[in-house]
């Protein structure tokens, strides 16, 4: 019956039907939440009462004049620095199993197997191997005769436990780099290599004139995954040390997730989400302005 | 000359592949030896020392009694059944109405999709947890089913990824042959769709595996448990008996490994061509 009508009624019918529950759904999950965010963030709305008195801006000052708010942001630097040597480390080891070599796929494939690992399980897994007394690394670390540092407490010392919990991170997501960056090196033509060799360029004068130019726009994508990763970092810290010791290893996203179901603080804890919203964005528009720049040969 | 320097190159590669490789498999390692562990075994040995056998059971034993493993596992694979036909519908549907037709309404609807992938759903948890409250879904396996398909576009940009590769004409010969716009979404479009449903199954299933945020914020209830949060749970009952958690932390890692070794190159395509456009 349907195959009856005429093309132009079955496509109106196929794009109304088609997509109704997706636009729906997209609606709902997505935009709608966006925007209540941006409602309940002039509120001070406690999440349960069922009125939200409106505050205007009050939320946002008290953000931008509380200095321990942003202060956690040092927290997430820490995986920012780490995310930078990652896709530097992610750089090289694609470069390296783009070359000859034996074993490449071998290599590759478990380079990779950290990043198909369950989380929650890679964190207790190096909450085993950073343990103080009973933990692999401080073992490790002895037995190779740096006795000297096999006593740290990796998890526990304040200026440490970032960078401890940010390397969980690097060892999850290097491999996920690399495999990205090794695909946008098989997509480098071949013959461009072949002139520069007859042209007489080193390996060094290769790598920095053709490879990673070619490799910029994706070297910029991951870049940017890197910079909103370390401003979203939530389930490590969470799951490892509870923000702990004293806070020292709260995250924003995990101050934002308190101040809103543990201190019942939904109006402070909306306009929180809107800032890191707002740097997001940010960040993307920073990234393509610098990406539409460097297009323009 | 030439021939010293090409060798040192060599030498520094497999080198640093080596250490690589060990700082990758050191922390597995660590959990397989302490996994068949007994405690006093546990507590007399070093952490890294070998067990005296691989053939120990008794800590996934009891992992499996006391943990409630069972039901986590059961949990995850209804949510990742559900969401995965979901997905795979309404992806198809969406890529076909906007890689076929144009109408007036598409620029909206295709740009709505593209801001949606900037918005990153950890921000709007705050107002979407309400959203769930309101719909009845809080604390039912509905919450993180209707968050994996309705917050995560993901899959729609990568359905249209593919179908601007399926050449019109195959539409049009259908067409002629006077085959219904359904009949061509069904019997064409969906087939052909095939290698990004694929894609989309593996790297969903990981996901939504891996997941711990969204059933710990929206199914607190013990019988809801997913896998991340029985595993989570776990610890908390029996932290220090690091000899158990490492048994329930090899259990948990253990599928997707699996998955991994059996499927890596198709793993690979997916990864990269979800992420390079």
């Amino acid at each position: 019956m349907f195959g009856t009508l005429s093309y132009s009624k079955q496509k109106n019918i196929i794009i109304v039907s088609f997509l109704l529950i997706p636009l729906i759904l997209l609606g709902t999950f997505t935009f709608y939440p966006a925007l209540k965010l941006i409602y309940y963030s002039f509120t001070n709305w406690d999440g349960y009462s069922p009125e939200k008195p409106w505050v205007g801006l009050a939320n946002y000052r008290e953000v931008f004049s509380t200095p321990d708010i942003f202060l956690v942001f040092k927290h997430n630097f820490a995986y920012f620095v780490m995310g930078i040597i990652q896709n530097i480390v992610a750089i090289y080891f694609a470069v390296v199993l783009n070359s000859k070599l034996r074993g490449k796929n071998a290599f590759r494939i478990m380079l990779f197997l950290p990043y198909i690992m369950n989380g929650v399980a890679v964190a207790f897994m190096f909450g085993y191997v950073f343990d103080t007394t009973n933990g692999s690394l401080n073992m490790l670390l002895n037995s190779i005769g740096l006795s000297s540092l096999a006593e740290t407490s990796w998890l526990g010392t304040e200026g440490l436990v970032n960078y401890s919990l940010a390397s969980t991170g690097f060892w999850r997501f290097m491999g996920y780099n690399m495999v990205i960056y090794i695909a946008s090196l098989q997509a480098i033509p071949r013959d461009i290599y072949e002139a520069a060799k007859i042209d007489g360029a080193g390996t060094f004068q290769t790598l920095w004139r053709i490879t990673l130019p070619n490799m910029k726009a994706v070297i910029q994508l991951n870049l940017f995954l890197t910079v909103t990763g370390a401003l979203e970092v939530f389930d490590l810290p969470f799951v490892l040390t509870k923000g702990g010791p004293a806070g020292a290893s709260q995250t924003y996203v995990m101050r934002v997730v308190d101040t809103a179901f543990a201190y019942n603080n939904y109006g402070l804890a909306s306009a929180m989400s809107i800032i890191l919203l707002f740097f997001v964005v940010f960040v993307l528009l920073i990234q393509q302005l610098v990406l539409n720049r460097g297009g323009d040969k | 000359m030439a021939h010293t320097k090409f060798r040192f190159i060599d030498f520094i590669k497999y080198f640093t592949l080596l250490i690589g490789v060990f700082v990758v498999l050191f922390p597995p390692y660590v959990v397989i030896v302490n996994a068949f562990k007994s405690t006093d075994e546990f507590n007399t040995t070093s952490s890294t020392a070998l067990p005296k056998s691989f053939l120990n059971f008794d800590n996934f034993v009891a992992v499996f009694e006391r943990g409630g493993l069972l039901s986590g596992f059961g949990n995850v694979l209804f949510i990742i059944i559900i969401t995965l036909t979901l997905n795979i519908l309404f992806g198809t549907m969406v890529a076909y109405v906007l890689g076929r037709f144009s109408f007036k309404m598409k620029p909206v609807v295709f740009g709505a999709y593209l801001v949606a992938t900037i918005i990153p759903s950890i921000t709007t948890q705050v107002a979407t947890f309400g959203i769930i409250k309101d719909l009845g879904l809080y604390n039912t396996l509905g919450a993180p089913i209707v968050l994996y398909i309705g917050a995560d576009v993901i899959q729609i940009i990568l359905y249209m990824q593919f179908i601007r590769n399926i050449p019109f004409d195959l539409d049009e010969n259908a067409m002629v042959e006077g085959a219904s716009l359904f009949k061509i979404y069904r019997s064409i479009i969906f087939p052909l769709l095939t290698p990004a449903t694929a894609t989309l199954v593996i790297l969903k299933t990981i996901g939504i595996y891996n997941d711990m945020y969204i059933p710990y914020l929206y199914m607190p209830k013990q019988s809801l448990g997913v896998v991340t949060t029985v595993l989570m749970r776990f610890q908390g009952v029996n932290s220090g008996e690091w000899n158990l958690i490492c048994a329930a932390i090899l259990i948990i890692l253990l599928p997707t490994v699996i998955l991994y070794i059996f499927l890596q190159r198709y793993i690979f395509e997916g990864v990269t061509s979800g992420a390079v456009k």
